[in-house]
């Protein structure tokens, strides 16, 4: 009796908590909402030390955290969600560390194509961003197969980081770019010598120069338009090599708490502060 | 993939080696406990040929400041330089930042605040900056990177843009004894061919005839954008891949940091990113540089930007724990 009791005012409590939150939401959407948020999640570590866990739980819930943000950010209506999930520079940690990391992001990722996952409740389509080849195999496999699966869902996008750095992103499509500039060079190098017998020069010299475009056109992250704003949490402020590229003219926002810690406070703080310079930034981006 | 002179470990590792070589023992860099192999020696160069010159009493304070500064004036003229006395209370020599960035924000912001025309903004920012760069020489700070003029601000009232080259040719003209008196290298980066052409030629007489100095490396970013940063690297590579002297494969990214603007220096990456007037972002200011740099935001505006306020930032600097995403927290 007892028990029924108690699971009765949990649940009402729970809706009620629900429906404040969509309240609250649809306060904020009367202001502009941010169409791309990145998240670093920083302070796992501490997170398990501080609460005394064993290793490797502060990463597990600081998964359990970034299911709630999720939820909550595509509730609110942002369309994109990007997380720094494994830096390459994550691989210098302890090897034990590494595997524990691989081995829970493989399990999460296998967890992703489960029925009830946030991907199927929300339409989510998933991509894994960064230098997959350095990925073991099974990891890498996991994550194609969620790619494939989601492929067809459109109403949120999740960009999730792994084996990524802003500058190996960079240096890739830079290696792209040269290589697509140096077969063009080359292609039409032949054209001319085959119309005319000798190759044009002049004519060529605009094409041959790399331009912001080409760069844009071969990086990881092209899928997604740039970030609107960025939280680190742990009170690190710091890039720490994510989306370099992207964050020129993103708010940057770093709030105390640890990763497993950050709430839906911290989330419409943020969205907040994006409101008030919102307006700036979109007359500058309009006069570029 | 860092860079060496980003890893902490590689500069610790140069103290350890100067206190061996202080008790006469053979070293190695290999003996440095470094996750990498010091490849790039030529940008963080061997400290065992360069310190044989120094003399003893000056190693025991200037230790860490020796390993940070080894292209000043010790090898040249072999009298080390005073800076033990002059840090103020709360800041430790050892955590000092090597490179700071700033960007100078709020000058008309301030201007308006006390109903002054913008012109008077950005000519108290210039005092300010005046200041900063002398604060830089007498802590050790061995370059400084300011963000004069970004590529977007030429959307700004004419009037204002044609003050601002106005400031900075007086500026350049007016302080250029000054940096040769201090020993200051001055380099622009940033596309100076859409400068007016007096202050292009001051620029590059600037620059050639401070080259030479090394108390401190004043970086001023002038018309400057990171993206086009390294756009203009990669296209420099693009020529090299084109002349055959490097292999498309062979694309790295030591190889893009080197073609990058900031290459005039051998610490082109800030410890430390300085913006003020409380905007939290980086606005295409040193991208690809800052992947590691610690970012510090305050709501003072830059006129108003003084002794006390960069020495908080420093102080906030040197309690940040930095892991370049490896050792434990």
């Amino acid at each position: 009796m007892e028990n029924k009791i108690e699971s009765y005012a949990r649940s009402s409590v729970g809706s009620l908590v629900n429906h404040m939150r969509r309240l609250l939401f649809r306060v904020l959407s009367t202001g502009p909402i941010p169409n791309h948020i990145a998240f670093i999640l920083d302070g796992n570590r501490r997170y398990a030390k501080k609460q005394n866990l064993g290793e490797g739980m502060g990463h597990r819930a600081g998964f359990v955290t970034l299911m709630s943000l999720m939820k909550y950010c595509y509730e609110l209506g942002v369309k994109y969600v990007t997380v720094y999930a494994f830096s390459i520079d994550n691989f210098k940690r302890r090897p034990e560390e590494v595997q524990s990391l691989m081995d829970l992001m493989l399990e999460k990722i296998e967890g992703l194509l489960k029925e009830e996952s946030i991907v199927n409740q929300y339409g989510v389509r998933v991509y894994f961003v960064g230098n997959l080849k350095l990925l073991n195999a099974p990891v890498r496999d996991a994550a194609e197969k969620v790619m494939k699966a989601t492929a067809n869902n459109n109403k949120s996008i999740l960009l999730i980081c792994v084996a990524y750095t802003s500058t190996d992103e960079i240096t890739h499509a830079a290696q792209e770019a040269i290589d697509e500039k140096w077969g063009e060079i080359q292609e039409s190098s032949k054209a001319s010598i085959a119309q005319n017998g000798e190759i044009s020069q002049e004519k060529h010299e605009g094409n041959r120069t790399i331009k912001v475009a080409d760069i844009e056109r071969h990086i990881y992250m092209g899928v997604a338009p740039d970030p609107d704003i960025l939280v680190r949490t742990s009170g690190e402020t710091r890039l720490s090599n994510f989306l370099l590229w992207q964050t020129s003219t993103c708010l940057l926002y770093s709030p105390k708490a640890l990763w497993p810690e950050i709430g839906l406070r911290h989330l419409v703080w943020a969205v907040l502060n994006f409101q008030r310079v919102h307006p700036y930034l979109e007359k500058r981006r309009k006069q570029v | 993939m860092s860079s060496n002179y980003r890893n902490p470990s590689l500069r610790l590792c140069t103290q350890y080696s100067l206190l061996m070589e202080m008790s006469s023992l053979q070293l190695h860099l290999s003996l440095a406990p470094s996750p990498f192999k010091p490849k790039y020696l030529s940008h963080f160069l061997c400290p065992t040929l360069r310190f044989r010159s120094i003399p003893v009493a000056s190693l025991s304070k200037n230790a860490i400041s020796i390993s940070q500064s080894h292209e000043n004036g010790f090898v040249q003229n072999g009298a080390p330089e005073e800076f033990s006395d002059s840090l103020p209370e709360g800041l430790l020599r050892e955590l000092m930042p090597t490179h700071v960035a700033v960007i100078m924000d709020g000058n008309r912001r301030w201007a308006r605040m006390r109903g002054l025309p913008i012109g008077s903004g950005y000519e108290a920012g210039a005092r300010t900056l005046r200041r900063l760069v002398e604060l830089c020489c007498k802590w050790g700070i061995k370059v400084l990177t300011v963000f004069a003029f970004s590529s977007n601000n030429w959307f700004r009232p004419k009037v204002e843009t044609d003050f601002l080259m106005g400031l900075f040719e007086r500026g350049l003209r007016d302080e250029l004894e000054n940096f040769i008196k201090a020993g200051i290298r001055i380099s622009v980066i940033g596309d100076s061919t859409k400068l007016p052409k007096p202050v292009q030629i001051l620029i590059t007489d600037a620059m050639e005839v401070t080259k030479n100095n090394s108390r401190l490396h004043l970086i001023v970013a002038v018309n400057y954008s990171g993206q086009n940063d390294i756009v203009q690297a990669c296209q420099s590579i693009a020529l090299k891949v084109k002349d055959g002297v490097v292999k498309p494969e062979d694309i790295n990214e030591f190889l893009i940091e080197r073609e990058l603007e900031t290459n005039c220096t051998d610490f082109p990456c800030p410890d430390l990113l300085i913006r003020t007037s409380g905007e939290l972002r980086i606005s295409n200011f040193l991208l690809w540089q800052l992947a590691f740099t610690e970012l510090y935001f305050t709501h003072s505006h830059w006129p108003d930007f003084g002794d006390d306020e960069f020495l908080e930032a420093l102080r906030s600097f040197q309690q940040r724990q930095r892991r370049y995403g490896g050792r434990d927290s």
